[in-house]
């Protein structure tokens, strides 16, 4: 079929598309193919922390008692991640954490955006790199947090004894320690991952695949139109998987952090 | 690290392997983020938020504060008026008193002087009454003398039998009147 270098020089469709068409050739060295310092996608790793500071420094510069729109604006970002996701899941205590969790939000939010603005049109968050440092980060939070707050001897015991019968609990102890302290960081990072991975598969999919059928046989021409529909509906929702997964990993956070805190199981 | 070199030069990913050079590039950056972000940015907006609650809850207490002093004023005020409408009562009632002496003054001394009026008139009077009295004994005994002369024809030598006649005479008609 076509190989994925005779595909670039020829700027035919390459189809179907493969986890190749994930991994973008460098910007420095340019064309470089082993080399990951500095590709578009840290490139858009950087400009999302760019933009994210430009944005909050600006509008923060001189906070005022009636905000500006802009001031108005940001504030609600942190306001809605503070209220709604850090007290309403943690409680009084949550409001320390509110500024970890925004900027998780914001950043996840964005990279996640990158998927669907022209010209980005793939999220770094398909790289999985990133969604495991975010992963990692939470799960060194949550732990900290509970060995913090209770010493690690009863944190320990809180997080891996449930309150059930003697007999049941040498089935229920490795459960809770695989799942709380194993699949943990795993699935948060592949949860986020994957929905952008495949998020992006889809979309090369059907705008590939209405160029491999057009170039296939003419008469699939209309075909190839309803392709190209499909890939604008998928597009949003796309969106939807954007907003939902930075919302989803930012309230799992805040629950394992709740978790730890808690005095319970 | 799981790369394995395929023919062409090109490499085969996973991409459930993370790159390495990604990790660290994710670190740095989301670090750099976290840093700005949670320095400059959300504690001011905190400190912004709590700014308001004290305006609005300060305007509150500031309220609540006007209206009790408002309050205070208005018992203070209620306080000096009933003051005042007691000091006016006492000070109507005083003069009330004041005025009933002084009528009792004036009453006492206009009976005072009535009573000494009348005594003086009664003082006169038995004054006059004595006088008068005393002429008509004397009036009354010459004038009985005459008649009694003109009856009998004769004129009562003896002045002194005379006299003792009249004196008793005169002494039982007091005496008849008296009873």
């Amino acid at each position: 079929m076509f190989g994925q270098a005779n595909v670039l020089a020829a700027g035919q469709a390459a189809f179907p598309p493969t986890v190749e068409d994930f991994y973008l050739p460098s910007i420095l060295p340019w064309g470089a193919h082993e080399s990951y310092w500095f590709t578009k996608i840290t490139a858009m790793v950087w400009i999302a922390v760019g933009v994210l500071i430009i944005f909050f420094l600006a509008s923060y510069r001189n906070p005022q008692l009636v905000p500006t729109k802009k001031q108005w604006f940001a504030e609600s970002i942190y306001g809605f991640v503070r209220n709604n996701i850090a007290v309403d899941m943690i409680g009084h205590a949550g409001v320390r954490f509110a500024p970890y969790f925004t900027t998780l939000f914001c950043f996840v939010l964005l990279t996640n955006s990158f998927a669907i603005i022209p010209f980005f049109q793939i999220s770094p968050n398909s790289h999985i790199a990133f969604p495991a440092v975010l992963a990692i980060i939470s799960y060194v939070l949550f732990n900290y947090i509970g060995i913090k707050q209770h010493g690690f001897v009863k944190y320990f015991k809180n997080s891996l004894i449930p309150p059930a019968p003697w007999y049941i609990l040498p089935l229920l102890i490795p459960i809770e320690l695989f799942s709380t302290f194993i699949v943990r960081p795993f699935s948060l990072a592949v949860r986020l991952f994957a929905n952008m991975f495949a998020g992006h598969m889809l979309l090369l999919v059907f705008t590939l695949g209405g160029f491999a059928m057009l170039s296939a046989n003419a008469w699939l021409a209309p075909v190839s139109v309803l392709s190209w529909v499909m890939t604008i509906a998928l597009t949003f929702l796309e969106f939807l998987v954007i907003v939902l997964q930075a919302y989803v990993f930012t309230v799992l956070t805040a629950s394992y952090v709740q978790g730890a805190l808690a005095e319970e199981h | 690290m799981y790369f394995l070199a395929a023919e062409g030069g090109e490499s085969t990913h996973n991409p459930i392997i993370p790159l390495w050079q990604e990790i660290v590039v994710g670190s740095v950056a989301f670090a750099v983020l976290c840093f700005v972000l949670m320095k400059f940015v959300f504690p001011r907006m905190e400190q912004t938020f709590q700014a308001r609650v004290d305006a609005i809850e300060g305007g509150i207490k500031r309220a609540e504060a006007a209206q009790a002093e408002a309050n205070q004023l208005l018992e203070q005020y209620r306080a000096q008026l009933a003051e005042a409408r007691t000091d006016a009562a006492k000070i109507r009632d005083d003069a009330r008193a004041d005025a009933e002496g002084i009528r009792q003054d004036v009453l006492a001394k206009a009976r005072e002087e009535s009573d000494r009026i009348i005594a003086a008139g009664k003082d006169q009077l038995a004054a006059e009454r004595a006088t008068i009295v005393r002429e008509l004994r004397t009036e009354v005994g010459t004038i009985a003398v005459d008649l009694a002369s003109k009856i009998v024809g004769e004129s009562l030598a003896d002045e002194a039998r005379r006299k003792g006649t009249v004196d008793r005479f005169l002494s039982g008609l007091e005496s008849t009147g008296a009873r």
